[in-house]
């Protein structure tokens, strides 16, 4: 039996870094659009100062490129725990009182507000589609329902990646420990990284740096529940 | 429960609910839909054609075609971009250099360092943990005081979100629906005056007790002087300017210098007087660059205005070629800085001694590329000839070019740099939607209209009502982050300004500098505990704060200057779009 229950559990947690693999998956590849969307201002900017030939298309164009870009990064920065929450007192609770309050609020906030978010966004996509809805900023402007089917799509991933995250919860509440995340790039990276290429620090005080960096990022994650 | 009872109960369970560490995006969204729910409730009607989920879904599609917020990705992107590409160390090394006569040098530089960062970022992030390592131990070394060195990295790292480009001034505007160019403008002087404040601070209490920041030892002051320059001196003469100038027209006495184990050639001195040549050129482009604003830009714009068009049913336009031109105080305070610079600038080249020639490589070859970048950015925002987001799209798109150029840029590293900016923005935009629901359920239920009676009732003055609001803002600013007072606190004081006749911006320049003073102040300030995880041990907290305790004062005296002389905020903005 308890073989059993533990090979549930791992199972969950494979199904849970599933779920945050195609978050972060899907997140990473949306993220690239910052690059597309700098680089369509810059040729809008060289066009319309330098050839003084503006698009008019291209105001919902960007548009277009930021905000699918967020909405469908919402996942991702969920499953990478980068949603700002004030971790105060979050911080000094034990795993297991975070992970009760976590599976709480997730199923009293969480759940109502995304499916909200969810079926009303499917209706909204749903009617532009029925009208081939058309921009109505400029003239004659481009097709906006596929924009408008972001609205549900990223709700949809965003709910599943809440429910991986109440899972975590329960496994926590189980075990006392929260489940590991998946690697990724965060702010504190950087001090590494300059580090790593400094012309005038000494060998050991970079050596110290770098090992106190790493413990202060750690207790940091550890404060937020990772 | 009457509806507006209700909207105080909905604020209340979302000051729980941020405090017990719930990612507050969710909550406002879950607290907005369940309680628009029941504000929206018809008996009899379906409660699947409930109206709160049109209000949710046109709420999160505003905020995704929002046009203010669409420049939050681009200026964070350049700023991850430029964190990761700039090399730090060799930064503040080389403005060290520059500063060495200064007292407290080390503190100074730093406190720059920090300003710059603060102005190519907008995030505290890393900042603090950074000029933790590069900074702090060389200070502690040199022997300043424990609490001097701490206080400029906490109070310099949290500059960040204050100086212009900054993430908080756009939120801001997008909350408060006021313009991101007025907001950057009036928070440029402020923002530089605090940083200049903090600078006479730490020059001020140096000179007094000169104790707390020892001069550098010698071998830590001398410029490294390459080892082709003594020859190349004897050769040419002293002035390095002068001498270089020369030898690129006589390489007769320059024959038999080697550089690097190779013989100087022509491309090397040229580079050299090119780089000796950057100061001159950055004032001359700035003068330059006044000059035109005034006499050619402004000018040009009116004859478009004054087309002799007159409005349906307005007055007749007096003209405007009359009421405005360029007024002669200015030509007379253009010569006189333009005399001024002049001068400066021949001394300094009179002088340019091999130490000075080295600076200006370093300093070239370091931050001056960035600054330029940045000033452009932000200049060309201030002066309206690109909107924010074109401008930080061009800036992004620089700080690219600058990495490469300074082959810095890895492929790893632009990755990393897309999916900071992705994690970022979502967070962000993310929050903005939840507080875009909740405000509108607020103000539906009434709650907004109860706490504007109940503030109105108190019958306070104008000033009163400033110092109470700013001192909420404040205490809120201990637990939350910025980007919860912003999204959720800020809007409800924002439709009592005008009943107490506060202009939107000025009160949001006091708020913007407000919330530095809460994030220096203990025992809460983040920064600290940053500095903290990277100090030597000896080193404690209650150090930190010790250090960090003057900065807030000089920020809350900064509050009160502002709030006394309006000017300081306004001044810049008035100017540039004219009032109102």
């Amino acid at each position: 039996m308890a073989s059993d229950s533990r090979s549930a559990e791992t199972g969950i947690v494979r199904a849970l870094h599933f779920i945050d693999g195609v978050s972060t998956w899907v997140g990473k590849a949306f993220a690239w659009l910052i690059v597309g969307l700098m680089l369509v201002v810059v040729t809008e900017v060289f066009k319309r100062y330098a050839l003084n030939a503006p698009t008019s298309w291209i105001f919902d164009l960007n548009n277009m490129f930021y905000g699918t870009l967020f909405m469908m990064c919402g996942a991702y920065t969920l499953a990478q725990n980068a949603h700002v929450r004030g971790d105060f007192l979050y911080s000094s609770f034990s795993p297991r009182r975070q992970a009760a309050l976590d599976l709480v609020l997730y199923v009293v906030f969480f759940i109502p507000g995304i499916v909200a978010l969810c079926y009303a966004g499917y209706d909204y996509a749903a009617d532009s589609w029925r009208i081939r809805e058309h921009s109505n900023i400029t003239s004659d402007g481009p097709p906006v329902y596929h924009f408008k089917t972001v609205i549900p799509i990223a709700g949809a991933l965003v709910l599943l990646q809440g429910l991986a995250e109440i899972a975590r919860s329960i496994i926590c509440l189980r075990t006392g420990a929260w489940p590991s995340r998946l690697g990724d790039v965060n702010e504190m990276d950087v001090v590494g990284e300059q580090l790593a290429n400094s012309e005038f620090l000494d060998e050991d005080a970079r050596k110290v740096a770098a090992e106190a960096a790493r413990i202060s990022e750690s207790a940091r994650q550890r404060d937020r529940g990772e | 429960m009457s509806d507006p009872y209700l909207g105080m109960l909905m604020l209340g369970l979302i000051v729980a609910a941020i405090m017990l560490g719930f990612p507050t995006a969710f909550t406002l969204m879950g607290l907005g839909i369940l309680f628009g729910f029941a504000a929206y409730f018809k008996s009899g009607q379906a409660w699947i054609d409930n109206q709160v989920f049109d209000l949710m879904v046109q709420r999160a599609y505003g905020a995704m075609t929002n046009d203010v917020l669409i420049s939050i990705p681009l200026f964070v992107l350049m700023g991850y971009v430029m964190e990761r590409g700039a090399l730090v160390d060799r930064m503040f090394y080389s403005i060290q250099l520059a500063f060495r006569g200064v007292p407290a040098s080390l503190a100074v530089a730093t406190l720059i360092v920090c300003a710059f960062w603060g102005m190519a970022s907008g995030l505290v992030g890393a900042v603090v943990v950074l000029m933790g390592v590069i900074a702090f131990n060389p200070m502690l070394k040199a022997g300043y005081d424990v609490r001097l060195a701490a206080g400029v990295i906490t109070a310099g790292g949290t500059l960040g979100i204050l100086i212009p480009p900054s993430v908080m001034i756009i939120v801001y505007a997008a909350v408060a629906g006021q313009s991101v160019v007025k907001l950057y403008a009036a928070a440029m002087v402020p923002g530089f005056f605090l940083a200049f404040l903090y600078v006479l601070y730490v020059l001020a209490w140096a000179l007094i007790n000169p104790k707390i920041a020892p001069k550098l030892p010698e071998d830590q002051t001398r410029v490294p002087i390459p080892a082709w320059i003594p020859p190349f001196q004897s050769a040419y003469g002293a002035n390095m300017f002068l001498a270089s100038l020369k030898a690129l027209v006589m390489p007769g006495p320059g024959k038999g210098i080697e550089k690097d184990g190779q013989p100087l050639r022509w491309p090397d001195i040229a580079r050299g007087l090119g780089f000796s040549l950057v100061p001159l050129s950055l004032v001359t482009a700035l003068l330059g660059v006044i000059w035109w604003y005034v006499t050619v830009h402004q000018q040009a714009s009116q004859v478009i205005d004054t087309g002799g068009l007159q409005p349906l049913g307005g007055a007749p336009q007096p003209d405007a070629t009359e009421a405005k031109g360029v007024s002669p105080k200015f030509y007379m305070g253009f010569f006189t800085v333009a005399g001024l610079m002049t001068l400066v600038m021949l001394r300094f080249y009179w002088r340019m001694t091999a130490e000075r020639f080295e600076v200006i490589r370093l300093l070239s070859t370091s931050i001056v590329p960035l600054a330029v970048l940045v000033v452009c950015v932000l200049g060309s925002i201030l002066f309206g000839f690109a909107t924010a987001s074109e401008a930080a799209a061009v800036g992004a798109f620089g700080a690219f070019i600058l990495a490469l150029i300074a082959r810095t840029l890895t492929w790893q590293r632009t990755r990393e740099a897309v999916f900071l900016t992705a994690k970022t923005t979502s967070m962000v935009c993310w929050l903005f939607i939840g507080s875009a629901i909740f405000s509108a359920v607020f103000a539906i239920l009434g709650g907004q209209a109860l706490i504007e009676k109940w503030v109105l009732s108190m019958e306070l003055s104008p000033l009163q009502f400033m110092i109470l609001s700013q001192a909420m803002i404040f205490i809120l600013g201990w637990p939350l982050e910025w980007t919860e007072i912003i999204v959720i606190f800020v809007p409800i004081f924002l439709p009592l300004l005008k009943h107490f006749g506060i202009d939107p911006v000025l009160w949001g320049v006091l708020v913007f500098v407000n919330l530095q003073a809460a994030f220096l102040s203990p025992p809460v300030a983040m920064s600290a505990f940053y500095l903290k995880g990277v100090a030597p041990k000896h080193v404690t907290l209650n150090q930190i704060f010790a250090g960090m305790m003057p900065y807030m004062l000089i920020v809350i005296l900064c509050m009160v200057l502002m709030y006394i002389w309006p000017g300081l905020a306004l001044w810049l903005p008035e100017f540039l779009y004219g009032a109102g």
